[in-house]
């Protein structure tokens, strides 16, 4: 393993048109994140945290900038290189789940095996372990529907680890829980980067969410500021 | 597999949808089936028809007639086999509506010519020849009107005017499917001797000969030197094969074909539409989980492979649906049809045109939600989720 940054952002650009017109969202972004780093983004509403989560992630393209994760700029890659490196490097939690309604718990968490080369049984045990790390084995049978938004939420997480990616990126993912259920799940992505190592990637409105990050960086109409917050705890 | 078993149940995620659309489908199906069935009863006769026989007739039109002089010179000619002359005989059984073809024949040449025509009971084919007025029927024809072998039948005749009485000696069988079960023979030497008494001008007239070739790869060599013995006489006469000779019947009403045909098209044209509307609607509900997929990494075409198995999924059940009903329908028809198509069979083209239908309206229905899939852009379609 290599010292220094996992991802370098490097003057990132991003803008929208809308009615012909250029809406800049990101102005010259530039941050480092550290492997195992828990990072916290915050700041108010549209000021661009989604749409640089999701540049970061790469399901968003950006106008310019470089951004490096394990030495390599993903900018540059073509959709299908960017699918798979995706499907390999990155787990994604969403504030609303995401789960497919169809499908149930296990095999949610199972989807993203079928992109890898392990037999029916192998996806059929990293499934259940994954489920059985976040504590819902009794569910695995569930629908998505038969399951409350905490629970959703932690089939969802354990099917963002289940491919053992080295990222994780939330966005908003206690945004639809009760203070209990954000909790549990806030507690779990503190597990999975302490225990598991996971550089994670949160974007927050909720104060109590940042404090369980290291690092807490605003957003603030497109532009970063300046230096990294540390939460007190 | 996990995908397959995502698209199956994407197919039947909005049971209402998914049925109105599987039922849409069957009904869709169900009538392309019967409209073709209805074009091949047309084709029927063409399709009974064997390579190994000639029909010749007057070179001006049906409705004149040949000499009977004519059969002993067609038989002479190098290649037949056999010939059999025969009249439409245009009788009506009581009523009108009671159609059904007859034809006074020389049997004993004709059920040579035809052996199709199979009388398994040798004791009716042996009273059949002795009786001067017996009369050979199919068996379809016989049940339509509860015949049995023995009943005395009268025709009025419209061609040949007055009541003819008939003895019902033998019933038939087809030992091929095609071949008309409901049509009504009988001695042409019993027309003939009839007309010598009442009215001799018309007697000793045939309406066709039925000419059976030891080689059908020469029939148009021996058509044509058949044809050749009667040039510059008074009745020239033309010979063709049966299959040629039946398709003139047909081709007269080759329009109302061709409109059946359009038709049996534009409903499964129809369905496409409906099916490609149900397919678009739920590409669009479910957007956002197209949107999920991708972000786990999967590609453009596993996504549309999955909108394709859940339109197939839906139009092949709905194929298959209308399918199981298109043979028990056609039955129906067929019986309550029977005086139009004697012959109204679901030939096995017809199966697999119609599945044929149902996949290509699947895939066909899939393509634009495919399309639409593919060019979902994540980020776009996560905000909508949210
Ligand atoms: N597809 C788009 N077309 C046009 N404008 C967009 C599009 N997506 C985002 N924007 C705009 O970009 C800006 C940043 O949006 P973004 O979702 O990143 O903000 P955010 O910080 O995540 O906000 P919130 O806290 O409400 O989720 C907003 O002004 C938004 O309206
Ligand atoms: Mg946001």
């Amino acid at each position: 393993m290599s010292s220094g940054p996992l991802i370098e952002i490097r003057r990132l650009y991003k803008s929208y048109t809308r009615g012909g017109q250029a809406i800049p969202v990101l102005t010259d972004v530039s941050f480092e994140i550290g492997r195992g780093e828990f990072l916290a983004l915050m700041g108010p509403s549209g000021s661009g945290k989604s749409t640089l989560l999701n540049c970061l992630a790469g399901i968003d393209r950006v106008d310019s900038g470089e951004i490096v994760v394990n030495g390599q700029d993903i900018t540059l890659l073509d959709e299908t290189d960017l699918a798979r490196w995706r499907s390999r490097s990155v787990g994604f939690i969403f504030q609303f789940y995401n789960l497919i309604p169809v499908l149930t718990a296990l095999e949610n968490v199972e989807l993203p095996l079928l992109l890898t080369g392990l037999t029916r049984r192998e996806r059929r045990e990293h499934a259940a372990a994954a489920l059985a790390a976040v504590g819902l084995s009794d569910r695995s049978d569930h629908y998505p529907a038969q399951l409350s938004g905490g629970q959703q939420q932690r089939v969802a997480i354990a099917r963002a680890v289940v491919t053992d990616p080295d990222i994780l990126v939330a966005d908003e993912p206690t945004g639809d829980l009760d203070r209990t259920s954000a909790e549990e799940i806030l507690t779990l992505m503190n597990r999975l980067n302490q225990e598991l190592e996971k550089t994670i990637i949160m974007v927050t409105h909720d104060p109590r969410a940042a404090q369980e990050a290291h690092v807490l960086r605003h957003l603030d109409k497109g532009e970063l500021s300046r230096a990294a917050d540390t939460p007190g705890r | 597999m996990l995908l397959i078993r995502l698209a199956v149940k994407n197919a039947f995620r909005h049971r209402l949808r998914s049925v109105l659309t599987i039922l849409g489908v069957a009904v869709a199906i169900l009538a392309f089936g019967l409209l073709r069935t209805v074009v091949d009863a047309w084709y029927s006769g063409v399709e009974a028809s064997a390579a190994d026989r000639l029909v010749t007739r007057n070179a001006i039109s049906l409705t004149f007639s040949l000499p009977l002089a004519y059969r002993e010179k067609i038989r002479a000619v190098p290649g037949v086999t056999e010939v059999s002359q025969g009249n439409w005989f245009g009788g009506i059984y009581v009523d009108e509506k009671n159609f059904f073809a007859n034809f006074a024949y020389d049997i004993p040449s004709l059920l040579a010519i035809y052996p199709e025509i199979s009388v398994k009971d040798k004791d009716q084919l042996s009273s059949l020849l002795r009786d001067r007025k017996g009369a050979l029927v199919g068996e379809k024809l016989a049940k339509r009107f509860g015949w049995k072998v023995g009943d005395q039948v009268t025709l009025r005749g419209t061609i040949f005017i007055g009541d003819w009485d008939f003895t019902i000696r033998a019933l038939y069988k087809a030992t091929r499917a095609g071949i008309d079960e409901s049509q009504f023979f009988f001695h042409w030497t019993y027309l003939d001797e009839t007309l010598r008494a009442t009215m001799p001008t018309r007697a000793g007239q045939v309406g066709f000969y039925m000419v059976g070739i030891d080689d059908p790869s020469r029939s148009a060599d021996i058509s044509r030197a058949i044809d050749a013995q009667f040039a510059n006489s008074l009745a020239e006469t033309l010979t063709e094969t049966e299959k040629a000779f039946q398709m003139g019947f047909v081709s007269m009403s080759s329009a109302i074909i061709l409109a059946i045909k359009l038709v049996s098209f534009v409903v499964v044209l129809i369905i496409l539409a409906v099916s490609a509307n149900t397919m678009a609607m739920s590409a669009r509900e479910r957007s956002g989980e197209y949107a999920v997929l991708k972000t786990l990494g999967f590609g453009s075409s596993t996504l549309a492979l999955l909108i394709a198995g859940e339109a197939l999924a839906l139009s092949v059940t709905g194929a298959c649906l209308g399918l199981a009903l298109v043979l028990p329908c056609a039955k129906a028809v067929g019986s309550f049809m029977t005086d139009f198509f004697p012959v109204f069979l679901v030939s096995d083209q017809t199966i697999t045109l119609s599945l044929a239908a149902g996949v290509a309206v699947g895939l066909l229905s899939a393509a634009y939600p495919a399309l639409y899939a593919a060019r979902v852009g994540i980020a776009q379609a996560l905000r909508k989720v949210g």
